[in-house]
Order: C-alpha cells, then structure tokens, then sequence
C-alpha cells in the first residue's frame, strides 16, 4: 500500500491543514486584539469589534469550515487515496 | 412514523419526509395550544401537555430505533448521512445551559461574554481539520479505543477513560439538574421526583437503541430547541425594530443600549455592553477562548458523534453542518441579550417601584428577578426592602439594586414581550430537549466506555454479542441512576464544576489525539507521560484555585482564571509528550503504518470489529 505518493499526500493534505489553522487564528484571535480600533467603525448600528466578535467570526468560521470540507476530497483523488 | 419500525434502509432513505412531517406535526401541536389557551385552558395544563408530549415523542423515537446489534447499539451501523449528524451533534452539543444561560451571560458580560461563543463555535474547526475524519477512518466505538490501539493497550486505555469520566460525569449531573428544574415549573412536580422523570425520558431515548436511538432522538431534539431559541426573539425584534430578523437588527438595541448607560442617571456606573475587558483582562477573554476551542475538540461525547458518518468524507462535511447549525443558535444569543437589556434599561430600571411591568413579578415569585435584595414578589414586597435598602430610601429602580438570573432571560423573553403563555411553553420545551439531548450524549459516551472499553476490551474479551448488549444496557441505567443521585444530593456549587470538563478534557485528550495522527514519532512512553502530566497540571491547578469546598481557595497564577487552566496544562502536556517521545525509541514499524492508515481515506476501517 505504501508508496512515494504518500510523502505527497500527506504534504498536500499538511499544506490545507496549516491554510486552515492560520485563518481559524485570524478570526479566534489576532482580529480581536483590535476591538477598540474597529469600534470606531459603525456599520448598520454596529461597532465593528463587537460585530466580529459576536458574530463576524461565526461566519467566518462557518465559511471556512465548509470551503474545508471541500477541499480534501480533491486532494484525496488526485494522489488515489479518497474512498471510492 | 411507520417506516421506521421498517429498520434500517426504508427509514434512511425516507429521513426528509420523517422530520419533515415531524416538525408540520410539531408546529401544529404549538398552535393547538395556542388555540386551547386563547379558550381558557390554563396555563398549567398547558405546560404540563408541551414536556409531556414531547417527551412521549422522543421516548417513541427511542422504542422504534431499537437494537440488537452491536454496530448499531455503538455507532448507528455507521449510517447516519452528514446533515443528520450535523443536526444530531448541534443538539448534542448545545446543553441546557447554552440554550438557557448563553444569552444570559452576554446580558450580564457585555462584550466579555462573547469569549464564550467564540469558544464554542471556533473549537469545530479543529475538530474538521485535525481530528475528527481520522478517527472515523480509524473505526473507533470509543475515543479510549483509539488511545489504546495507536499507544500500546490497555493503560492508555484506562487513562483514556478517566479522562473522559471526569470531562463527562459533572457535565450530566448539570443536564440531570436541568430537566428537573424544567420539569418542577412546566410539571408542578418537586424537584426530585422531576430528577427522575427527566432521568426516565433520557433512558427511554437511548437505553434500547444506544447510538442509533439517541441519533435519531437528537435530531428531532434539535428542531425543537432551535424552533423554541428563535421564535421570542424574531417576535420582539419585529416589535421593537418592525423587521423580524433580530440578528440584523440588534444593532438598535446596542446603540439604544450604549445611549442609556450614557444618559439616564439611574444607570450611572452601568458597566458599558460593549466595551471590552470590564470583567476578563484581556489575557484572560484569549485564554477562556483557547481553553474552550479546545476542549471542543477534545469532548468525547462529541467526537463520537463522528464515528457514525458512513465515510470519512461524510464526517468532514458532518462536522460543517454540526456547526452551521449550532451557528443558529450562538449567533442569536448577542441579539437575545441586547433586545432583553434595551427592555430592562428602558422600562425597568430608573421606573418608579409603581409603574414596573408586570413580568419582572411573574419571575419575581421565584427570586429570579429580585430588586433592593428581596424577592420581586410584589410591589409592597419591593416597597419595603426600597425604602430601606439605600440611604433616604428610593421609589425608583437603580441598577445596583436590580438583578436578574442568567438563566431567566431566554425563557421570560415571551412575557417581556408580551406573548401568550403558550410561547413561555415552548421556550421551557425547547429548554428541555436541549439539556434531554447533552444528556444522552454525555450518558451514552460514559456507559460505552465502561461496557466497551473496561468489560468487553479489558475484562471479557470473548462475550458473545447478545452479553455485551445487555451489559451496556445495565451500565447505562447504572451511569443514569449515579447521575441522578448526584443532581438530589450534590449541592448547587457542583455547577461551577462544569466549566472544569473543557480544560480537563482539552489537556488530557487533545495532544495524545492530535500527535497521534500527526505525528508519527510520538510513542506510547511520551503519551502516557504527557496525558497524566497534562491532565494532572490542570487538575491540580483547578482544585488549587477553585473556592472551598471544591477547592483549596489560592490566588490564581498570573491571573488566570480557574476556567481557563489547561492554558497550563495544554503546554505541559505538549512538551512532557513531545519530549518524552525524543529521548524512548520511535514506534515500531507496524504502528508507523497504522497512523499511515489512518491518514487515507481509502479502504476500509483500520480496526475493525467483529459484530
């Protein structure tokens, strides 16, 4: 079963996970660190901040979670190793 | 409902139609007793018939999915298509306390409160992209089942399995707690006695059919829950802004908000809703974040919901729909606390005692809104306690001498909005299928493992199919009737534990499962050493800070916050794993394989169960 594909598989399958990782940081976190400056910015009744932090960030999460969720099947195929 | 007693395939394949007709039949019953209370039925028989109907339809739910089989009674035959279990998970996941108290501490945080639906929601991306399709192709029954084959047997194992105790016994007694305080209103039952019918509606669900039950139960509890969490607040956000979209529109609400605490004296030292830091240090809001992401992942209740998607494909997308529709409801919840605090700002505090509305009585009675120290009973009540409670006295609410519980501010949203009772009911109905449905998971994860993992894999490895079954059916019912006990007994304080489950669960599960997918060097010496190291330093630094009687009461390291102590432990046991691993010889080629394996989607389940 083992093969030279695997080593590239799994670096491509890597390669998603740390895209992912970085963006689920973004919106956990580093955007957060400027509430105050994005409370400046009120858009529809909403200071930016709050917004990102009670909902902004959902969105985004749900966002990439489903672009993910996508994603590994392409890599799956072309390395030969999805499931059917 | 027929198909189902049909088994497996026509039930399957007939899902939209089932839930569809489901939730028509479940609108149709509220409007029934809309009907029923607009004639003057009254509004105790009215909550007496919504947590008894409902009741009877999961507990039916649990009776027609039924098994015998042993794939089935663990992992739902492995046949649960991804939006279901995105469905099942979301109600799984979101407990009593998130569809009752989620919006009540963002009322009472402000903008702090929001670390708690970050947390909660952010955690599934680790869970897609890190742990949750590599378990599912692995082929696991259980979160311990894996600990021990990727680590070296049975010690692994029965570390796996404290872990998962300790991260899911306190968590119960909290559901347990739940459904009896929701019963004892909606029934007029003592507290008690409810404690045991919620605890006999919870084994209906799941004691016959184990996973595959408590799947199809979940489902059908989550239609309830997020029917119940939306209505109120879609109603007060078209009262109040005309258009009923309140996520849209809370937007009025905070400026409302923000214009009040500013202008109106009786709120003089209102802590601002919408400035950052005023209860956590900002050290502290990352940390609660990181700890309860984390702790996501690492849930075994909730990664085992996983192991029944029928492809590893299929539990990638699982875990999206889980978090869309837990999304639902957490994006909600800031909308639910703004339009509650606008209310309570504008209309209750700085009124005179004479003029309050009438549902700060209706939760007064039971000191769930109390105003100068006492009970809102009535106004005499209030009058007296105000004429004494500040220096001169006071015939105007202030803020200080207002409270209202946390848990109160979902379930009065109805009155306060002046809406018939019936909605009061559904609100107490969704309240109680979502703490139903945590339950059943949190039971289901605790009885598997002790029938699973420690009778049939440690103690009697050759039982025959039909012995295992019954054995987990008798430790399940064993599991529930200890978690009852528990929430009659154990004193109120046992809630503060449940903020405990997440940082024990997140320090002790998540670096042995998420090195042992992603790295192949990592071998059982360097796990073993990192889970106890891991688990140990937050356990230590928990009972080390947490107020007696749980704890022994010292000052918090660096300021962080009991809740948030496996920032402590999470490194540690990182670095005991990692370390510990480097200096003991790599695994052996079999295992390196296996984690290969693990890695691909194609093939089979790497261990497969004979069944």
């Amino acid at each position: 079963m083992s093969n030279g594909n695997d080593e590239a598989y799994w670096s491509k399958t890597k390669g998603l996970m740390y895209v992912c990782i970085a963006v689920w940081v973004f919106f956990g976190y580093i955007i957060h660190l400027f509430v105050d400056a994005m409370n400046q910015i009120v858009i529809f009744n909403f200071p930016l901040g709050f917004w990102m932090g009670a909902q902004g960030s959902l969105i985004a999460f749900v966002v990439l979670i489903f672009w993910f969720s996508s994603r590994p099947d392409a890599i799956d195929r072309e390395f030969g190793v999805a499931e059917d | 409902m027929s198909a189902e007693t049909g088994g497996g395939r026509d039930f399957l394949s007939n899902l939209g139609k089932i839930y569809g007709i489901y939730t028509g039949g479940f609108a149709a019953f509220v409007i029934l007793l809309g009907i029923l209370e607009q004639v003057g039925v009254p509004e105790r028989i009215i909550g007496f018939l919504f947590v008894a109907l409902t009741l009877a339809i999961y507990a039916g739910i649990g009776i027609l999915t039924r098994t015998m089989q042993v794939s089935e009674y663990y992992v739902a035959g492995r046949s649960v298509p991804a939006f279901y279990n995105g469905m099942a998970t979301a109600a799984d996941w979101m407990s009593g306390a998130s569809f009752l108290a989620m919006a009540g501490t963002l009322y009472a945080l402000g903008y702090d409160g929001l670390a708690f639906v970050l947390g909660w929601t952010g955690g599934y991306i680790l869970v897609a992209v890190l742990i949750a399709p590599y378990l599912r192709k692995f082929g696991a029954y259980t979160v311990p089942d894996f600990l021990a084959a990727r680590y070296g047997g049975n010690f692994a194992r029965l570390l796996g399995i404290v872990v998962l105790m300790a991260a899911s016994f306190v968590y119960v007694v909290a559901q347990i707690r739940g459904t009896g305080l929701i019963a004892e209103r909606f029934l007029g039952i003592p507290y008690d006695v409810g404690v045991f019918v919620g605890i006999a509606g919870i084994l209906l669900c799941s004691m016959l059919g184990g996973m595959r039950a408590v799947t199809w139960t979940q489902v059908a509890q989550y239609i309830v829950l997020i029917i119940a969490y939306l209505i109120p607040v879609i109603i007060m956000s078209a009262q109040r802004t005309g258009v009923p979209i309140p996520q849209v529109m809370y937007g009025e609400a905070l400026q409302a908000i923000t214009q009040l605490e500013q202008t109106k004296p009786a709120l003089e030292g209102a802590k601002p809703h919408l400035t950052p830091y005023s209860t956590y240090a900002q050290f502290d809001f990352f940390a609660l974040i990181f700890c309860l992401m984390v702790g996501t992942a690492s849930l075994p209740h909730v990664l085992m919901r996983y192991f029944t998607t029928p492809s590893v494909r299929e539990a990638r997308q699982s875990v999206g729909w889980s978090l869309l529709f837990i999304f639902l409801l957490y994006f909600t919840a800031p909308a639910y606390a703004a339009f509650v605090k606008w209310e309570i700002y504008e209309n209750v505090i700085g009124q005179p005692l004479t003029s309050l509305p009438d549902w700060v009585y209706v939760w007064g009675e039971n000191a769930r809104v109390n105003i100068c120290g006492v009970a809102a009973a009535s106004l005499e009540a209030i009058q007296t306690a105000c004429s004494t409670a500040v220096e001169g006295g006071t015939d105007i609410v202030l803020r200080d001498q207002f409270s209202i519980t946390r848990d109160v501010v979902v379930i009065a949203t109805p009155e306060i909005a002046g809406l018939p009772f019936v909605i009061t009911g559904l609100v107490g109905a969704g309240g109680l299928a979502a703490a139903l449905s945590t339950a059943d998971g949190l039971l289901l994860a605790m009885a598997n493992a002790l029938s699973h993992d420690i009778y049939y894999k440690m103690l009697d490895p050759n039982a025959p199919t039909k012995r295992r079954l019954v054995v987990a059916r008798i430790i399940l019912f064993g599991v529930a009737i200890a978690g009852a006990l528990t929430a009659t007994i154990a004193p109120p304080d046992i809630l503060k534990l449940v903020a405990w489950a997440f940082s024990l669960a997140a320090a002790g599960n998540f670096p042995a499962l998420m090195l042992g997918i992603w790295w192949k060097r990592c071998n059982t010496p360097g796990a073993i050493a990192g889970i106890m190291a891991g688990f140990g330093a937050t356990l230590a630094y928990l009972i080390w800070t947490a107020a007696p009687p749980l704890g022994l009461g010292n000052p918090e390291i660096m300021s962080v916050a009991n809740i948030s102590a496996a920032v402590f432990g999470l490194p540690i046991g990182f670095v005991v794993m990692i370390v510990v691993s480097l200096i003991t010889p790599a695994p052996s080629k079999e295992m390196q394989d296996m984690v290969d394996e693990v890695r691909r989607p194609r093939g089979g389940v790497v261990q497969a169960e004979k069944t």
